[in-house]
């Protein structure tokens, strides 16, 4: 999990995000002013529950929206460029070349009728500033392979013939086919079963250790997270409510819903803890509670709670968080039971 | 050191021996099935009432197959499986239950709470009907009595106030709740044993817990005997006594939770184990002592199922049957012939699983 590569420069900056989808019944604030920043060869992970806005967060930053989805505000600083201000036809020839996203699922959307590495080198012929000859593309894709644990003989295979492992493996290839400077991976393991999930964890750490890669996970496992990332962002209704140094964040986690979330995840190692439930269900974002988001649900949750947002603010260099009453949150995650 | 949960003592609720599931594999139109996939092979076990037991395994292994002829909603091949009925105390082989009226007095007994809290319900139906079709099927009480059991046991689910959620439709609720709604309607006929095919893992982490935690308060209050299906071993920490590991089709591995997870014995086991993710970034995780991937069971040889994946393997693996699972002390049975009986280790050295810091 080690990390040799400099990180002087943002490589990645996310400033004041802000992402509504328009429905019948109104205006889904999904991501509300939402900034990290993500350095060079790092990776930071993104959690929370479904519908908290990781996936909307995503798609804003790889501008792949849904029709009725706008970013209202906000900058996506990639390399000194904004993302935001590209035309569609710019932006398309960067998604891939630049940014690249494994989506969750990915692995069930080979196209059955077509070998493997002809959907790969599709790709390539597409998004590679100089159209490779055949030769060229099958040596990348061999190469590829190999980066990724597949025998490069299977490019030749149609997608029944690869297993579930071996196929998310094969989009993280296909991902990875255009030397991305960052990569989107949105629950890249959840479908495999715990041995190649693994596999193929242990395989995107080794890319990204070698190649000098950012990654962004984006994952409701918090111990995946744990294992992979060096940043974590903990996301509610919306909102980045946390950000700091992944050890740090477990270690002490400050914000109330962190606290609860890594208070509530089970875990095959240690004592047995005592799990903490979280009460309540998360926000109806068509009518986001006032204040702080999280106070509905809240144990420490006050007046102010109710009636200020709270920023978010430095609490140590590098560790963010947005809570009035941080100072509540006990110091230890969990209790024995 | 972790202590376990006690397990309950008495007569088993639920007695497995022998079970084999073979489903055969026809190759073109109209040939006979020469083939056949041993999804269950010669499978036994217990549970004692009020007990819950993990079914832990990967995708295939025959975890779910096993839970589903235990409701029968699967056929054995081979084997038996009995139940214990509530009213008369004896065992009721399933396998023998023929007739329509035998198998709705079963049910009575016996329910299953499945994965996917989106698609286990008729989207057409009301909270109600769902939760009272078992009553309905089963010709119990007038529609005013149900109505009162489908209150009670929303209350009891979480479901509060109940009286507003009787008229409601699965599209109106979360998952967590759909979830409970799923777990009121095994519930509502008073069975003793329920199996619980994963039922939190389409479920968000936090509505995960509540899942977790109302299953276990309903084993303690109502004495619900529980096989607990789940791929997540941190998951059956928290939510069985014992532990069953199955691998092909066989059971390679079975202990009290605690034991299991402390002393793992099985080359299977420690893999696994040392595979699930750890919600700890300063973990240092042993290397996962595994080869190559899932195989199907189709036509298997008659030596140890794991012996393609072992690391460890000698001659002995590959010379001999499929080992017998095995006593080793303190309750904890292992199916491998580099276990000795004491549960020490006579192949080369493993990896360091350090699970206790």
């Amino acid at each position: 999990m080690t990390q040799t590569v400099s990180r002087d420069t943002p490589m990645l900056e996310v400033r004041n995000l802000v992402m509504n989808y328009g429905t019948k019944d109104g205006m889904v604030s999904a991501v509300e002013d939402v900034s990290f920043t993500l350095a060079r060869g790092d990776s930071l992970g993104l959690v929370g529950e479904s519908g908290c806005g990781k996936t909307s967060i995503a798609l804003s930053l790889i501008r792949l929206l849904p029709d009725n989805a706008v970013v209202k505000q906000g900058e996506v600083i990639l390399d000194g460029e904004n993302m935001l201000e590209l035309s569609p036809e710019e932006m398309r020839m960067r998604r891939w070349d630049d940014i690249s996203m494994v989506f969750q699922g990915a692995m069930n959307s080979w196209n059955p009728v077509y070998r493997v590495g002809d959907q790969i080198r599709e790709a390539i012929d597409i998004h590679w500033d100089e159209k490779p000859t055949v030769r060229e593309a099958n040596a990348k894709i061999a190469e590829l392979f190999e980066l990724v644990g597949i025998d490069p003989s299977m490019m030749e295979r149609y997608p029944h013939e690869f297993s579930g492992g071996m196929k998310q493996r094969a989009v993280i290839a296909m991902a990875l086919s255009c030397d991305p400077k960052i990569i989107i991976a949105d629950e890249p393991t959840t479908a495999l079963d715990v041995i190649v999930q693994e596999q193929v964890l242990e395989e995107l750490r080794q890319i990204q250790h070698d190649l000098g890669m950012s990654i962004i996970y984006i994952s409701h496992d918090i111990a995946v997270i744990a294992e992979i990332t060096n940043h974590i962002g903990v996301m509610y209704a919306g909102k980045l409510v946390e950000y700091g140094p992944t050890v740090d964040v477990f270690a002490r986690p400050r914000h109330p819903y962190s606290w609860l979330l890594l208070s509530s995840t089970p875990s095959v190692t240690g004592p047995r803890m005592k799990l903490a439930p979280l009460e309540g269900e998360p926000p109806n974002l068509l009518d986001p509670p006032s204040g702080c988001r999280f106070h509905p649900r809240c144990p420490f949750a006050t007046d102010r709670c109710v009636a200020e947002e709270p920023p978010m603010e430095d609490i140590v260099e590098g560790h963010r968080l947005a809570c009035w009453n941080h100072d509540q949150v006990p110091t230890t995650a969990k209790e024995t039971e | 050191m972790t202590q376990d949960m006690p397990t309950p003592n008495g007569e088993a609720a639920v007695k497995v021996e022998n079970l084999r599931k073979l489903f055969p594999v026809s190759k073109g139109m109209f040939r006979k099935a020469t083939d056949f996939i041993h999804a269950i092979d010669d499978v036994s076990f217990e549970i004692k009432p009020g007990e819950s037991l993990g079914l832990v395994g990967e995708s295939g292994c025959g975890k779910t197959t096993t839970g589903r002829i235990l409701v029968k909603l699967d056929e054995a091949s081979e084997g038996s499986v009995g139940v214990r009925d509530q009213a008369s105390g004896d065992l009721v082989d399933v396998t023998h239950i023929k007739s329509k009226s035998q198998r709705k007095e079963f049910r009575r007994n016996v329910q299953m709470i499945f994965q996917d809290p989106y698609e286990s319900m008729n989207p057409r139906r009301t909270i109600f009907d769902t939760v009272a079709e078992p009553l309905m099927v089963q010709k119990i009480g007038s529609i005013p009595e149900r109505e009162r059991r489908v209150v009670e046991l929303l209350n009891l689910v979480g479901l509060t106030p109940a009286e507003s959620f009787l008229f409601r439709y699965p599209h109106e609720l979360s998952g967590g709740q759909r979830q409970r709604v799923a777990i009121a309607r095994a519930l509502v006929m008073n069975p003793s044993f329920v199996v619980a095919d994963e039922p939190t893992s389409m479920l968000d982490v936090s509505i995960r817990i509540s899942i977790m935690r109302l299953m276990l308060e309903l084993a303690d209050d109502l004495g619900v005997t529980y096989l607990y299906i789940t791929h997540d071993l941190a998951v059956a920490r928290y939510m069985c006594n014992r532990i069953a590991v199955m691998y092909l089709g066989k059971i390679v591995e079975m202990a009290p939770t605690e034991e299991l997870l402390q002393r793992p014995m099985h080359p299977y086991t420690r893999a696994l184990l040392s595979a699930v993710p750890v919600p700890d970034p300063s973990y240092r995780r042993p290397e996962v002592q595994i080869k190559g991937g899932v195989t199907k069971a189709v036509n298997p040889p008659s030596e140890c199922r794991f012996i393609e994946r072992c690391p460890f393997v000698q001659d002995v693996c590959s010379s001999t049957d499929h080992p017998p699972l095995d006593d080793r002390g303190n309750d904890h049975q292992v199916a491998c012939h580099l276990v000795a009986d004491s549960g020490e280790w006579l192949g080369a050295p493993r990896a360091e699983l350090d699970l206790r810091s």
